[in-house]
């Protein structure tokens, strides 16, 4: 056990408690939290900033208005419901079609009308949410992901995580739903998690229940050496961030969609440590350098070019 | 910047708790361990009641010296009051009174009881044979029925007794009994109408009153027995069960057939008498030994609190113990459970229904909740009105089982009761909605790991040595706090975290 905790310490494994109390509670000031956990919020400072977001049908946000959900939708025969406040993608549910009057669920099952309209209640009065305060439920564009992935995700919606600290892209993965997680991208539910090469944006190896695979386990495609479109966009986009929202360790989690290029999915303020397995690389280090630079880079491109020469993937 | 802080303040900390502790255990002797078996038990009784304005006078029986207990040290406590103990027909009295007051009023009387063997020859009765009491009509034929035939069934005194304690207690009595009995027979009742009875038949009879030296009682329960004169020595009885003699422990504090407290002007009196085993032998020593110096810490020590106060901060100091404990275990073990204090609450409840019954308990009742939300998902309630029915539920389960082990004579099954209602009902929602979103084996997973939590905090929590230092020692609880704080900026791994990041850890050996 002393021997694994020291390997850990020199790859520069970042820890949960390390992680906290170095990082997320030093650079992350506590007011700005609230932009960030309120994903209402977000979508509105990202749209400001002209930063594509995936389009907003509507908000619940009383018991009485989830009555007009069928009219929300009305024209809109796909669509996704998340709480504005929900954590680690609890309570979103993915509506793909319709089958006259029952909904579709991405993963192929129907709901009534009923159904849908308790999961709405339980959105809002803050099952989901942090702490357990009332919420908001969004009902907005569902992501149409664009083909690249086609080959290597099972239902669901790939989703590219960054972690930006000071406005460094400093690592990266796409988590790609599988069978087993339900479609949803959350590597702890069975999800595949593939690190990208920040230099080239290629997929090294995935990691899928602690396992090194190189194959989407339900697609049998390969998933290691894929070359993820706009590359340069999602990383300065995504360093953009750092202005945006004012916090300094943040991850940001983008969509690539077919029609609409990159869009911004929601910025996580204590974003989690799984991605280091996905890359097989620590976090520390990394870390340790933009911190000892981060006051030479000025601007947006200087950031994105330091985190392209400095983060290219060891092997 | 807040690094220097941190440090200045846990080393403050630090030193200013050892200090104290040291100079409590070195200088005072103050005792580091509690000890095996005391002989002296301070008790207490409390008298609360509201006036308006009015005189008040208020008696209240005292205990005696007895061959048993000697009552030291005692004390009444009571702002403006005339204060007068007397004896009169063998019985002790405090007498409390005042020409005005104003509002709710507490009076306190505190005593040590100390145990001893001492030969104090008994008191005999006045009157070589008891007054009868005055009885009437059906009531005095009833009565006298009763002890022909007890008389006619028994050859000597304790015959006649034991005979009576037999009718009196028979759960089909005859008509006569059940007469004078009433519907509804406490105990206090039967003892009462024994000792008439046994007046009736020429016996020295009397009712005693009294409590049970147990440790930490916060209310104690006034017991009553009843004591003949026989062969010139007063010979006690129990009651219900009709067998001569009563437990060691049973200290008698007043006889006859008066309640413990009359008043006069008084509403809403209400006395609690608590017990609490003493530190004294020691601590009063040490006590006794500064008080010419007077120094603060004394004047401002747990032990200046009333004996019910102390019995309650007893365990309040205990729970420190069990949170830094939980502190370790998420932050530094890294296991995850259902809320952040939920284990160490139901740690503090299992040191009252004991370990074994405890998570019997615990384990069905979450069970059974678990299941009835499992199915109350199916009605799709408001999250709400939802949480307020499980907590009904909860209780209505709760009831059910006290009932239910009460008929099966289990009377560990009452204490179900002290498991903490809000708690349970926020763990049964939590932990219904980790099963569907995660699955049964994730909840069941965090749902032992909260239970191995808590069985730890008990653990932890029941060692007497730990009651005793904090509660002897609270400066203890500055350097818990120290510690707590440098928890807080423990930034290594968890060790759960190990396996997790166990493949990065191959490739760094690799390189």
């Amino acid at each position: 056990m002393i021997k694994l905790k020291k390997q850990l310490a020199e790859t520069g494994v970042l820890g949960i408690n390390r992680r906290n109390a170095e990082y997320t509670m030093k650079y992350n000031s506590r007011h700005r939290y609230p932009l960030v956990d309120d994903k209402l919020r977000t979508k509105k400072l990202a749209l400001k900033a002209g930063i594509a977001v995936p389009e907003l049908y509507g908000v619940i946000e009383t018991e009485y208005e989830v009555r007009n959900l069928a009219h929300l939708v009305q024209s809109y025969p796909d669509f996704v419901i998340k709480p504005s406040r929900g954590s680690g993608g609890r309570g979103i549910l993915v509506i793909s079609g319709r089958s006259k009057e029952m909904f579709r669920k991405a993963d192929g099952v129907l709901m009534n009308r009923d159904e849908v309209e308790y999961h709405l209640f339980n959105v809002i009065s803050g099952l989901y949410s942090l702490g357990g305060q009332p919420d908001k439920a969004l009902i907005e564009y569902r992501v149409q992901f664009d083909p690249v992935f086609e080959a290597i995700s099972y239902q669901g919606v790939p989703d590219i995580r960054m972690i930006v600290f000071l406005g460094v892209p400093v690592m990266s993965m796409v988590r790609l739903p599988t069978r087993m997680s339900g479609g949803k991208a959350n590597l702890h539910q069975g999800a595949i998690g593939a690190g990208i090469d920040i230099t080239s944006g290629k997929t090294l190896t995935a990691v899928w229940k602690n396992n090194i695979i190189s194959e989407h386990p339900d697609t049998g495609n390969q998933v290691t050496g894929v070359t993820i479109p706009n590359w340069d966009a999602l990383l300065n986009i995504a360093a953009f961030h750092f202005e945006l929202i004012g916090l300094g360790y943040i991850g940001v989690d983008l969509v690539l969609d077919k029609d609409k290029g990159p869009l911004i999915l929601e910025v996580n303020a204590r974003p989690g440590l799984n991605i280091q397995i996905a890359n097989r690389a620590g976090l520390l280090p990394r870390l340790k350098l933009v911190e000892q630079h981060h006051t030479e880079l000025v601007n947006l491109d200087d950031r994105v070019e330091f985190s392209k020469h400095n983060f290219e993937h060891s092997r | 910047m807040n690094r220097r802080h941190l440090i200045i303040l846990t080393v403050t900390l630090m030193f200013i708790g050892s200090i104290v502790f040291l100079y409590k255990a070195l200088v005072l002797d103050f005792p580091l361990v509690p000890e095996v078996r005391s002989d002296i038990w301070d008790v207490e009784a409390h008298l609360t009641f509201v006036s308006d304005d009015k005189p008040i006078k208020v008696s209240m029986n005292l205990p005696r010296n007895s061959h048993r207990f000697a009552i030291v040290n005692e004390n009444f406590i009571s702002r403006g009051y005339g204060v007068n103990v007397v004896a009169e027909d063998g019985k002790r009295k405090v007498h409390w009174s005042i020409r005005k007051a104003k509002g709710t009023q507490n009076l306190y009387y505190r005593a040590s009881v100390r145990r001893m063997g001492r030969d104090i020859p008994p008191k005999k009765p006045e009157g070589s044979r008891p007054k009868k009491p005055d009885l009437k009509g059906a009531y005095r034929e009833a009565s006298e029925a009763i002890v022909s035939e007890v008389r006619e069934k028994s050859a000597d005194i304790n015959g006649i007794v034991i005979e009576l304690l037999q009718r009196l207690n028979n759960p089909r009595p005859g008509d006569n009994v059940a007469l004078l009995l009433g519907k509804k027979a406490s105990v206090q009742k039967k003892v009462d109408l024994s000792a008439q009875l046994l007046a009736l038949a020429g016996i020295h009879a009397r009712s005693v009153h009294g409590i049970r030296l147990e440790d930490q009682r916060r209310s104690s329960t006034i017991i009553r027995w009843l004591e003949i004169y026989d062969q010139k020595q007063w010979v006690s009885y129990d009651a219900v069960t009709g067998k001569r003699g009563v437990p060691e422990d049973y200290l008698a504090w007043w006889r006859g057939m008066e309640p413990l407290v009359q008043s006069q002007g008084t509403k809403n009196l209400a006395a609690t008498v608590s017990v609490s085993r003493s530190e004294e032998p020691v601590i009063q020593a040490a006590l006794d030994i500064e008080e010419m110096k007077k120094p603060f810490l004394l004047n401002f020590s747990l032990f200046s609190l009333p004996i019910e106060t102390q019995s309650v901060y007893h365990v309040i100091l205990l729970l420190p113990v069990g949170v830094f404990l939980l502190v370790i275990l998420r932050n530094v073990i890294g296991i995850r459970t259902f809320g952040t204090f939920m284990p160490v609450l139901i740690g503090l409840a299992f040191r009252e229904t004991q370990l074994v019954w405890g998570l019997l308990l615990f384990t069905t009742l979450i069970a059974l909740g678990l299941s009835i939300r499992l199915y109350l998902a199916h009605l799709q309630l408001l999250v709400v009105p939802r949480l307020s029915a499980i907590l009904i539920i909860v209780i209505f389960l709760m009831a059910g089982f006290s009932i239910l082990t009460h008929k099966l004579g289990l009377e560990r099954g009452l204490s179900v009761a002290l498991f903490p209602m809000v708690i349970l009902t926020m763990t049964i929602e939590r932990m219904s909605i980790v099963w569907e979103e995660l699955g049964a084996l994730e909840t069941l997973q965090q749902g032992a790991w909260s239970l191995v939590a808590a069985v730890l905090a008990y653990i932890v929590m029941t060692i007497s040595y730990i009651e005793h230092l904090v509660f002897v020692f609270p400066e203890l609880l500055l350097i818990l706090l120290a510690g707590m704080l440098l928890l807080g900026r423990y930034s290594g791994f968890r060790l759960l975290e190990l396996p997790r990041f166990k493949a990065l850890a191959k490739l760094g050996s690799d390189d």
